[in-house]
């Protein structure tokens, strides 16, 4: 479905991306770790279109992505470090502001279906900027949702969140990969990593270094220890 | 064309209500400019002949550094949880951003303009003898040039450290044809000669505009692509 083909990305001079060659399938949740300025985010952030890259290209459903293209961003659905929501604004306000950019139908229900999913339906007139840390993230999660995303780019969607709303969120996830959505994610957790993901790929120092698929046979400490080894020898 | 306007629209109705529920920037305008005319309105004799040449160079005085301060909110409101990372992943034109971002600070500016215009008028004891509709034209196309530029230069500066420092040094004097256009426009209209005297400025005036606008409108997605 995404297939990215010898991407590279400098920033400055600084060659942040090295020949990044990664595919996601339809249905797939694969999840992206590695150490601390990897390019964790920059690799987001080319891939949604936020940055372009200085070499290479990106294919969705075989077709070459180009530029700011708005078909592509309709398709792709961007969780970010912030919350990307107004704080003025409430609940309702923000998810109908981004649902009209993404120009959703039927927005009024849909709108008020995810916040009963996500749990802020009661909170829904009530300006944003008293919410907690965990708040925010489920909105920002029900604002990604809303235009039914094909794909799902979620970076370090856990954080913040208490142990209810990660049963919440996983299950979103799982829901969402079973209707066939696909699903990268960047995270730290290695834990919900090892509870989502098909395949996990390390990225370290702006390359991918290896990948591998995950299934009930492979164990956390498993994943723990071949990471730690890939880590180290690259 | 028809869907940037739209997003155009959603993000400039975004924006107004923000205002509307905070009034922090207009709030902050609107003191400013009448703060202004309350000085003046000492400094000078309104009995003075005098006052009648200060006159124009007050209306765009006012607004142009009134404005300012609300030019440098737009885009500085939208880093708080990264809403401008929010707007440039979104299914729209990056042009739409600037556009929309445009039509709230117009429509703020001009709120702003028709309190502190008046008050100009009534503090001075400025009897108006001049043709309304010409006043309001003039004032309109060169509110307009300087939001035009101002907020383009607004988006450019709002990465930078001193934002607020940086946009009236690098927007004065880009806007120095525009003001001095306006300032001759309103004069000849205020003081009711020949409205043809004035028309070369409003042409100068209005040509500024669609410059400008045709060249923001093109370059802002390079602006966005650095923030």
């Amino acid at each position: 479905m995404l297939e990215l083909k010898k991407m590279t990305k400098m920033l400055g001079d600084k060659l942040v991306l090295r020949n990044i060659t990664l595919s996601l399938e339809k249905g797939e949740i694969l999840a992206v770790i590695g150490p601390n300025g990897a390019g964790k985010s920059t690799f987001f952030k080319c891939t949604v279109g936020l940055l372009e890259p200085t070499s290479g290209e990106i294919y969705l459903d075989g077709s070459l992505v180009k530029k700011n293209s708005p078909q592509v961003k309709q398709r792709i659905g961007f969780l970010g470090h912030e919350s990307f929501l107004y704080n003025n604004l409430s609940p309702l306000e923000n998810l109908k502001f981004y649902g009209k950019l993404y120009k959703v139908k039927d927005l009024d229900r849909k709108a008020n279906e995810l916040l009963k999913e996500v749990g802020l339906y009661l909170f829904r007139d009530m300006p944003i900027r008293s919410f907690s840390r965990g708040m925010m993230q489920r909105l920002a999660i029900a604002r990604v949702l809303l235009p039914d995303p094909d794909i799902l780019m979620l970076d370090e969607p856990h954080t913040g969140l208490d142990q209810e709303a990660v049963t919440l969120l996983n299950n979103i996830i799982k829901n969402k990969r079973y209707s066939g959505t696909s699903i990268l994610i960047i995270s730290h957790d290695f834990e919900q990593v090892h509870a989502l993901a098909d395949r996990v790929a390390v990225l370290r120092k702006g390359k991918i270094v290896s990948t591998r698929r995950l299934g009930e046979e492979v164990s956390l400490a498993e994943m723990k220890t071949w990471y730690e080894a890939e880590v180290k020898s690259s | 064309m028809i869907s940037i306007l739209k997003d155009a629209w959603t993000i400039a109705s975004k924006d107004l209500s923000n205002e509307i529920k905070t009034k922090q920037t207009i709030g902050m305008m609107v003191i400013f400019s009448s703060l202004v005319v309350l000085i003046f309105s000492f400094a000078f004799d309104p009995t003075n002949n005098m006052v009648k040449a200060v006159i124009p160079g007050l209306v765009w005085l006012i607004t142009v550094f009134s404005g300012i301060l609300g030019l440098n909110r737009s885009f500085l409101s939208e880093h708080e949880n990264d809403t401008l990372t929010g707007l440039r992943s979104a299914p729209i034109d990056p042009s739409s951003i600037y556009l929309g971002k445009v039509l709230a600070n117009f429509i703020l500016v001009t709120a702003v303009q028709l309190v502190s215009i008046p008050v100009l008028f009534l503090l001075f004891d400025y009897r108006f003898f001049g043709k309304v509709s010409w006043f309001i034209l003039v004032v309109i196309i060169g509110t307009l040039g300087f939001i035009i530029v101002g907020t383009f230069l607004a988006a450019l500066s709002a990465n930078a450290k001193n934002s607020e420092m940086l946009l009236p040094v690098l927007l004065l004097p880009l806007l120095s044809p525009l003001l001095i256009a306006g300032v001759q426009a309103t004069r000849i209209i205020l003081e009711n000669e020949m409205i043809a005297d004035a028309a070369s400025w409003i042409r100068l005036m209005a040509a500024y505009d669609l410059l400008f606008l045709a060249a923001c409108f093109f370059l802002f997605e390079f602006i966005m692509e650095g923030s």
